[in-house]
């Protein structure tokens, strides 16, 4: 068991160095920062000038050393733009995405496991056929969209909650500031957190639905009616554990990309979050911001498949070594 | 008072393409002690009889008309909720396949700790000591500590000991057993009815027995019920309707079961069985594209030959060599094949007898040792286009029909592809002549080219398998567990068709079974396999009559038997 999480853990490494060095290269494809650091009257030389200090001119290869050496240290560069280390730039604007990413998270499995158990034990019926048809319009809408369709309903026509921002935050801790303890942040929160999560609810939801109609299937479930378990106990006892192991690793994944694609719902709500901040660090070339953005995102995904792995162990006992399962 | 009565049971399944009478008007009575069989092919609506009592008819399926009356009180109407206390605490019930019948990922203990408190009112510990006590009935050692593992950590017998324990647990007076030991080994499958038939005796269980084993029925059951297409045509005390049956489909249906005391030369087929097609018909196979191109030597003598063969898996996998656990799938055997002959390959599962027919056929690249197929070097050796062109000569027709056909591609598709493969057709119009032909061979017309494998029943599924083989004109056929998937009549007619083609197209057939009755009838001579060895090979009468290794000899006296 032990051999089972170090071999996953390098594994781990293996793949952030890949999504570090795939990552870095493109990043000479979108574009030369020079033309946004330097205004109309730079010279030449001025550029050779610039070019020279931030290593611009190094072979490919050694910008990524660097680069991976200095991520080694803690030194992710310093922001071309804001002329302040990467890290701390990111740092600022973590706690707001973080916020919206777990709460958005938890409503979406939440509420994703929670109906899809239900649909999966009532398998007709017209309170089915309506979460499954209205999930249909959460699979295929784009969150732009619904984003703007929640916007236009509860801020402009209702004027129940805000449109924009993160409303009034306060700090906890040296650098951590939450929305979560202020009336205007949480109400601030609600469309934005419905607007990421809906798309994974409906997915979870569906994932869910057919997997537990398919355990129910099984002959383990036969076989606990015909001992004369009650329905109860069968559903939510026998059925759900089983369900869930599939389950765990797309839900663990979906959370990794709640994070990455936080992107868009950020720009559609002016969320102050590190989304918004990459794509104004594309639009100026921001190399360093936008390479400690995706080493983040890539050290999230990691993290989650590896927790995801974990929990595998702990549910399944088929997995933690001893007398092999087949 | 009976224990069990079953009047006029009629079950019904409505579909959109009309209501299926899955159960037709059946009657019969189970007493005290006593176990009923209920026997037929699938489709015969036995299972559904005792999933109808159990009060587990699977939706849309209902009882329209018909009683149950379990000792003297009527089951059938009860609502739900009565009908779940009856279910684990008066009626159990076992199910076919011990691997899939307990909850993966719970243990022992909780599952039969759970069912015994859903029924009785005890305390935990209380309910542990029972379950314990159970264990220890069903002849589970060391349950103490074995309560505690979960069940992948059992073997497939253990598991049905567990499965009946559960079935136990609240002291039933009836049992229904479905199919209980068809997914276990032979020696395994005598250990678990001997089981229930003590079970029976010292606890006055009823027991309804379903099974498709007519040897397993003659074996355990005092009386037997026969169904075919969902009604009961002959019942009666089991000695009489094993040997002096009344029915025409009965007499058949016993006489299609190979038996295991002597050779015979056809399987006899079901009578009421419908007819399978226009099976073989007088084909010219002189002059046809599947008769010629005989591209090596037919006059040697041994086809194939195998030395010290070895195969290995990997168990426990490390990065350094000392480390790694292997497990000996073959461990060195040798054997040789005849022209022209059948070679069967007979042992419990995990011996090995697949793995070799998946070595010599390149699925599994081997671990050492030789094997010469026509001159050719399988090994690889002396070159992977030596091997290459030896095995274009062997092919496999696989057990299960259901997964081993393609189900998104055409039947002639499905048959066209070794020939595309191999080149060893020039046009397309040819190609779609032999497909044909090969179709008709094995019985099922050409207008099955245009179909999907969906549309077939197992037994024709197994047909199109065998076209599919015989479309590299091979001269060597490997069949693993051909027919260990399909009813006994399918049975009959795949063995005979098999039987036909080897005739005709001079093929020699590897044949790997675990039934040893099937094996008697099919080969000429027979390797024993456990764990790997290869412990006897011997000429099939020889084998059977005068069985020198003590593990044949087991194995022989482990085979269900019955008298005709």
């Amino acid at each position: 068991m032990i051999s089972y999480i170090v071999k996953r853990a390098l594994q781990s490494v293996l793949v952030l160095l890949a999504v570090g060095f795939v990552a870095f290269g493109m990043f000479r494809f979108i574009g030369d920062p020079i033309d946004n650091m330097l205004g109309q009257e730079r010279t030449d030389a001025d550029i050779e000038r610039l070019r020279e200090i931030l290593g611009l001119n190094d072979p490919f290869l050694v910008q990524y050393w660097n680069f991976l050496k200095g991520a080694l240290q803690g030194d992710m560069g310093v922001s071309f733009r804001q002329g302040r280390p990467a890290l701390d730039i990111i740092l600022d604007r973590l706690p707001a995405t973080l916020e919206l990413a777990m709460v958005s998270a938890t409503f979406a499995m939440v509420v994703g496991i929670f109906l899809g158990i239900y649909t999966a034990i009532n398998r007709k019926g017209p309170i089915t056929n309506f979460i499954l048809t209205t999930s249909l319009i959460g699979v295929s809408l784009p969150t732009f969209l619904i984003g703007i369709l929640l916007i236009y309903l509860f801020a402009v026509e209702l004027k129940w909650l805000p449109s924009f921002g993160r409303g009034d935050v306060v700090p906890v801790g040296d650098w951590w500031t939450t929305g979560l303890l202020t009336a205007s942040g949480l109400k601030s929160l609600i469309l934005p957190a419905i607007t990421l999560g809906l798309y994974q609810m409906t997915l979870i939801m569906r994932l869910v639905r057919s997997e537990m109609s398919e355990v129910l299937r099984q002959d383990y479930i036969r076989f606990a009616r015909a001992r004369g378990l009650k329905e109860r106990a069968i559903n939510f006892r026998h059925a759900v554990k089983n369900t869930l192991i599939p389950v765990i690793t797309v839900a663990g994944l979906q959370i990794g990309s709640i994070i990455a694609f936080s992107i868009i719902t950020e720009t559609v709500f002016q969320w102050p979050g590190v989304g918004l901040l990459f794509i104004d660090s594309v639009q100026f070339v921001d190399i360093p911001v936008m390479a400690s953005y995706l080493m983040m995102i890539s050290v999230m995904f990691v993290g989650i498949n590896f927790i995801v792995d974990m929990a595998y162990l702990a549910i399944d006992p088929r997995l933690r070594g001893g007398k092999g399962g087949n | 008072m009976e224990l069990l009565e079953i009047n006029n049971m009629v079950v019904e399944f409505p579909s959109r393409h009309g209501v299926f009478t899955a159960v037709d008007d059946v009657s019969l009575t189970v007493a005290e002690g006593e176990i009923v069989g209920l026997v037929g092919e699938s489709g015969a609506g036995k299972s559904t009889v005792g999933n109808a009592v159990m009060g587990l008819l699977q939706s849309p399926g209902h009882m329209p008309s018909g009683e149950i009356w379990l000792h003297g009180e009527r089951i059938d109407q009860l609502s739900p909720s009565d009908m779940r206390s009856i279910r684990g605490k008066r009626i159990g019930m076992i199910f076919q396949d011990p691997m899939t019948s307990l909850n993966p990922i719970e243990t022992i203990e909780y599952q039969l700790v759970e069912t015994i408190q859903t029924h009785l009112d005890v305390g935990t510990s209380e309910a542990r000591r029972r379950a314990v006590d159970l264990l220890d009935q069903v002849g589970i050692p060391d349950p103490a500590n074995r309560i505690k593992q979960y069940p992948h950590q059992f073997s497939g017998g253990m598991r049905q000991r567990v499965v009946i324990a559960l079935a136990l647990c609240v002291e039933p007076e009836l049992i229904i057993a479905d199919e209980p030991t068809t997914a276990l080994d032979v020696t395994i499958q005598a250990q678990i009815l001997e089981l229930i038939k003590d079970l029976c005796k010292s606890r006055k269980l009823g027991v309804i027995l379903v099974t498709h084993d007519m040897g397993v029925i003659a074996e355990t059951t005092d009386r037997v019920a026969v169904m075919y297409r969902g009604r009961l045509i002959e019942m009666g005390e089991t000695d009489q309707v094993i040997n002096a049956p009344q029915q025409p489909y009965t007499r058949s249906l016993i006489a299609a079961v190979p038996p295991s005391n002597k050779k015979i030369n056809r399987f006899p087929k079901v009578a009421i069985e419908e007819s399978d097609g226009n099976a073989l018909q007088n084909f010219d196979l002189k002059g046809h594209w599947l008769g010629r191109g005989d591209a090596f030597d037919t006059t040697v003598e041994n086809l194939l030959e195998v030395r010290d063969l070895q195969k290995r898996f990997i168990v426990k996998s490390s990065i350094l060599p000392r480390n790694r656990v292997y497990m000996d799938a073959i461990k060195g055997i040798d054997f040789d094949v005849r022209s022209g002959e059948t070679f069967g390959l007979v042992g419990e599962s995990g011996s090995g007898k697949s793995t070799v027919a998946r070595v010599i056929t390149g699925i599994y690249p081997d671990d050492g040792g030789s094997m010469r197929f026509a001159g050719h070097d399988l090994t690889g050796a002396s070159g992977k286009d030596d091997a290459r062109a030896g095995r274009q000569n062997i092919q496999m027709i696989f057990q299960d029909p259901y997964s081993s056909l393609n189900g998104r591609m055409k039947i002639s598709s499905i048959v066209a592809e070794p020939m595309i493969v191999n080149k060893l057709t020039d046009t397309a119009e040819e190609r779609h002549q032999i497909v044909t032909d090969l179709l008709e061979l094995v019985g099922l017309g050409k207008d099955a080219a245009k179909k999907y494998p969906h549309e077939f029943s197992g037994g024709q599924r197994q047909r199109i398998s065998i076209a599919r083989a015989l479309a590299t004109r091979p001269r060597f056929l490997i069949c693993d567990e051909p027919t260990s998937a399909l009813d006994v009549s399918i049975q009959a007619q795949i063995l005979n068709l098999l039987k036909d083609l080897q005739e005709q197209l001079r093929l020699t057939l590897l044949f790997i079974s675990h039934d040893l009755p099937v094996i008697r009838q099919m080969c000429d001579r027979v390797g024993v396999m456990r764990h790997g060895d290869l412990v006897e090979v011997a000429d099939t009468e020889a084998l059977f009559e005068y069985p020198q290794h003590s593990y044949t000899q087991t194995l022989i006296g482990q085979m269900p038997k019955f008298a005709k």
